[in-house]
């Protein structure tokens, strides 16, 4: 997978984000293993203490669980997969509206451009 | 236990005062970048870590030891500048570091090696700057040390060679073994660190972890560097 770290936030919690994301766009399939710790770390260029943290934190959210000594996996809880895609759906729109309100727009304007922008999608 | 530990400790150089009262600890299992500007104290602290240098005052301890004979066993060291004979083929390199260290893993010096596409038929002499220091810092990760002590291990290299020594720190990762990397390259190496140590004029001024400070400040280590130590 494709890895980008930014500057200003914790590492740890970009890499919780991305691996969510892989999980939810279904790089990372229901039930499949993941690589291990090191692996993953040394794709993304990071510490594997910090991949740890990212993988433990994910694991407190369900989206992945450990078995004892075959490794880290996808939760097969699909519903649950849904839920986390909710979520950064609603991360994104949160940032999209911050952004648009920076512009100066009010809610209705925004609704009324993309709805505008949505059908000239379609027609192209 | 810390496989490194310091305790009031400092170093001058005559009238000097190059370390002065710096007290850490280093757990394994950490990646630990050691940063300041230049003249700060990095290679000081380094040395007396390897005895090459002996401590003015206080005590540093590797593994609960002062460095001596046994510490060497356990401890990797890549110096700032490379000491191999140049005269010397890969092979025969290969050959010394089996000879001196018990924990020298050939098998993962050769495999590395390869990976690069170095011969080992070439010599020390034959080689460029960039694949010098690529071979010195293959040799050290290869032994299974407790304590890694990597002096500017990417100071002369390109980015890409960069990301590689990187990535050989990574995959080298043992939860047994500390590394210690000293650079102000800070920006590259940031990712790769649990923690970080500040040092200027001798001096700890900070010791935290890299997330720590991403969280606190919202911003890079680097950038935290940059202001720090604004000139």
């Amino acid at each position: 997978m494709n890895w980008s770290l930014r500057g200003d936030a914790p590492i740890y919690a970009q890499l919780v984000e991305q691996i969510k994301q892989e999980i939810v766009s279904g790089g990372f399939p229901p039930g499949q293993r993941l690589p291990s710790v090191r692996d993953l770390a040394t794709e993304a260029g990071v510490n594997p203490n910090t991949m740890q943290r990212a993988l433990a934190e994910l694991e407190r959210e369900g989206l992945v669980y450990s078995q004892r000594t075959a490794g880290r996996f996808v939760t097969e809880d699909k519903i649950m997969i849904e839920q986390a895609k909710l979520g950064l759906a609603r991360e994104q729109i949160q940032q999209f509206l911050q952004s648009m309100s920076r512009l100066g727009y009010e809610k209705a304007d925004i609704v009324a451009l993309l709805q505008k922008e949505g059908e000239l999608t379609c027609q192209s | 236990m810390p496989i490194l530990e310091c305790n009031g400790l400092t170093k001058s150089y005559g009238h000097a005062l190059a370390l002065s009262g710096v007290n850490l600890a280093i757990e394994p299992g950490r990646i630990v970048g050691l940063l300041g500007p230049n003249g700060s104290g990095k290679t000081t602290l380094i040395k007396l870590a390897n005895g090459l240098l002996t401590p003015t005052a206080g005590e540093i301890l590797i593994d609960g030891m002062a460095p001596c004979k046994e510490t060497k066993k356990i401890v990797s060291y890549l110096p700032e500048r490379t000491y191999l004979s140049t005269w010397m083929n890969v092979t025969q390199l290969l050959d010394f570091f089996c000879d001196f260290y018990p924990d020298f893993r050939r098998d993962v010096a050769q495999e590395m090696l390869q990976r690069l596409g170095i011969n080992e038929r070439q010599r020390i002499k034959q080689m460029s700057k960039g694949t010098r220091e690529k071979v010195q810092l293959i040799l050290v990760m290869s032994r299974s040390a407790r304590l890694y002590l990597l002096d500017e291990p990417i100071g002369g290299v390109d980015p890409a060679t960069r990301d590689y020594i990187l990535s050989t720190i990574i995959s080298n990762y043992s939860p047994d073994a500390a590394v210690i990397i000293s650079t102000h390259l800070i920006a590259d190496v940031e990712q790769v660190l649990d923690e970080v140590i500040f040092i200027n004029q001798g001096q700890v001024i900070l010791q935290s972890s890299v997330d720590d400070i991403r969280e606190k400040n919202g911003k890079t280590v680097d950038a935290l560097f940059r202001e720090v130590f604004r000139c």
